[in-house]
């Protein structure tokens, strides 16, 4: 595009307009970041009066060794990763096998079961709380990782996405399958699930992060320590203005960014293998 | 080894009717070759068969059992598709394994066959290699293998030399003939191409609008073809119709463009001045020094022959095929040979044959 001309053609605006605008967008993204991370390296009192360090204290393992004292960091983060891990999955597994049934079986209200699953996009958690909430404490799962992960686990976009890769699935391998005597646990199994590999990983990404930072849920359904997620924990760390120990409150910053990291970089090899070696 | 008996079979899409009853009988190991314009119904028959699709009416049986109602999986039938399907994540072992893996054969058993297969197909180097490593003949051998492990009683071919190159082609048409005719599996198989319809089958069903047109072998469909539709669709280049009328008590015909001539082979029946269609094959007609006058507008030298394309006086096209280098003329009268006539009633396109003495 207009970039790529500007670098061939001499005389033209220069690159380092560019390369600007690009580090000035970086820096945005970045500065936020960096300062959690050296805020963690500090003690309580240089960021109580008032300063913002932007270079490495030598505080930071004190900082972790005192927040994993006592064990309930060290529990939220358990409960964040099994929040995470399990809405992931059980959204996985609940779309992949209702679009499977959606695409690849004929059964009277078919088109009202996708129709009916795709009206729920329009329902996000945030919408419909309140009766959410009412049921999961009638069923007495508040406070309860139960409670915590069922309610966030039916998905209607993961669904439309499985549909859209199956429907591109040729009919042949169905029908290859059939005359090989598989039957639709069978073609599932080794057939669906193989093709959709990268699929999956792709949502599992997007799914893990999206579990991981879940706030709004948890503040309500959590009320206990046991099950309090670390997003939940970091807020209550903040409590009040005056005595927040916020060298503190920026390490389980740290904390709370690491996973999802973590998950991405380790998926993103999935990806480049699932994308260089196309199957189809 | 099986016999396949078709009944009646009718299939329609909603209101659209693709299936007008055929009826077809397959011996043991024999081979079948269906062709037909593109629409006609042939895939539709074969996914019948394969039981992919059921029948609006009809029976459907092998060896005498019926297995109308039957699954796909409870017939025992294999197929190979146009495309091959292969499973793309699978190797080329686990491809042709699969079928029989699902069929609880055991392990050493399921190597055995696939190795056989292998080597029957010159696919043993090939066998862990992934589909899309592979060429196009390569895949379609595949397809075979995984056709040919499964010892079915029936093998369905759809247009599976379709996506191959013309050499290829050729290649692949031998062995599979030489492949069916070892392992003796009943066959159908649908194709578009003239020398597989010609070469391949036992015989020949060609399909028309949903109907058998005519079932006999590749040389009988030849050179005896039930009526204009087979006529035309079989041979390269189409036979030449001329309109004609029934005249001489039966034993001639005058042809709109002038020429009387007396049937070879008997009189044929009906009125005095009956519209007939006379069908010529291209190569079956004589530059001579009287006869058809007809004028050139394209000529193709193929090589070993030319094909000339002309009009006669009345309008009529008519094309010849000539050994060797095409004549420099743009003129040739042409002679009709009374024995290469193929006679047709114009009204329904049927053959018709000299009245029985
Ligand atoms: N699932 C379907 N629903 C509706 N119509 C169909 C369906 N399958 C096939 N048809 C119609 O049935 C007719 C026959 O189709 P079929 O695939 O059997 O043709 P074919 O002889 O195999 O043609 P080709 O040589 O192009 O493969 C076509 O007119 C097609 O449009
Ligand atoms: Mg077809």
């Amino acid at each position: 595009m207009s970039n790529a001309a500007s670098t061939t053609e001499p005389g033209q605006r220069p690159d380092w307009l560019a390369h600007g605008v690009l580090a000035l967008g970086v820096l945005l993204f970045v500065l936020p970041i960096w300062v959690v991370l050296m805020g963690a390296t500090h003690d309580a009192a240089t960021i109580g009066r008032g300063e913002v360090p932007l270079l490495p204290g030598g505080e930071g393992p004190a900082n972790f060794a005192a927040l994993f004292a006592g064990g309930r960091v060290g529990r939220m983060l358990g409960n964040s990763l099994l929040m995470a891990l399990a809405v992931a999955f059980g959204k996985i597994a609940i779309s992949i096998l209702s679009a499977y049934a959606v695409v690849f079986f004929r059964f009277p209200g078919r088109t009202l079961a996708f129709w009916a699953i795709f009206l729920t996009l329009m329902l996000p958690v945030e919408v419909r709380i309140f009766p959410t909430f009412k049921v999961v404490s009638d069923l007495g799962l508040v406070n309860t990782h139960a409670g915590l992960i069922i309610p966030l686990i039916a998905s209607a976009t993961a669904t439309l996405l499985f549909r859209q890769f199956f429907l591109t699935i040729p009919d042949e391998y169905v029908e290859a399958a059939k005359m090989d005597g598989a039957g639709p646990l069978r073609f599932f199994c080794d057939i669906v699930l193989p093709l959709s590999r990268t699929n999956i990983a792709a949502l599992f990404v997007i799914l893990f992060v999206y579990g991981w930072n879940q706030y709004l849920w948890p503040l309500l359904v959590a009320t206990g320590e046991e099950v309090e997620t670390l997003v939940i924990g970091m807020v209550k760390m903040i409590g009040s203005e005056a005595n927040t120990e916020w060298n503190q409150v920026m390490a389980a910053c740290v904390l709370a960014l690491l996973p999802p990291v973590a998950v991405v970089l380790l998926m993103q090899r999935w990806f480049v293998k699932g994308l260089t070696e196309t199957e189809k | 080894m099986a016999t396949l008996s078709l009944a009646g079979i009718e299939k329609s899409f909603g209101a659209t009717r693709v299936l007008h009853g055929v009826d077809l009988d397959v011996a043991e190991g024999e081979m079948i070759v269906i062709v037909g314009a593109s629409g006609c119904g042939k895939s539709t028959l074969l996914r019948i068969v394969a039981g992919l699709e059921s029948p609006s009416a009809g029976r459907v049986r092998i060896d005498q059992r019926d297995v109308t109602a039957l699954e796909p999986a409870e017939r025992d039938i294999a197929m190979v598709f146009q495309n091959y399907a292969l499973y793309p994540h699978m190797s080329v072992r686990e491809n042709m394994a699969y079928g029989l893996k699902i069929r609880g054969f055991a392990r050493a058993e399921i190597e055995r066959r696939v190795a056989e297969a292998a080597a029957l197909l010159e696919l043993a180097p090939l066998l862990d290699r992934r589909p899309r490593q592979l060429s196009g003949g390569q895949r379609q051998r595949v397809a075979m293998g995984r056709a040919i492990v499964r010892e079915p009683k029936l093998f369905l071919f759809d247009e599976p030399l379709s996506n191959l190159d013309a050499k290829l082609r050729v290649q692949m048409r031998a062995e599979l003939r030489r492949l069916q005719r070892r392992l003796g599996v009943t066959s159908l198989f649908v194709t578009h191409d003239q020398v597989e319809a010609m070469t391949l089958g036992d015989r020949l069903l060609v399909m028309h609008q949903g109907h058998a047109a005519q079932l006999a072998t590749p040389m009988d469909i030849f050179e005896r073809p039930a009526d204009t539709y087979v006529a035309s669709f079989i041979g390269s280049p189409a036979m030449n119709f001329l309109a004609g009328r029934l005249t001489a008590g039966g034993a001639a015909v005058a042809l709109a463009a002038g020429p009387v001539l007396r049937f070879a082979d008997g009189p044929r029946p009906g009125a005095e001045g009956m519209p007939l269609t006379l069908g010529i094959r291209p190569e079956h007609l004589v530059p001579a020094a009287e006869g058809l006058a007809l004028a050139l507008d394209l000529v193709e030298p193929l090589g070993s022959e030319s094909v000339l394309h002309g009009r006669l006086a009345n309008g009529e096209a008519l094309a010849v095929r000539l050994p060797g280098r095409p004549p420099a003329v743009d003129r040739l009268t042409l002679a009709l040979p009374p024995a290469t006539l193929q006679v047709f009633v114009a009204e329904t396109g049927r053959r018709l044959d000299p009245s029985p003495a």
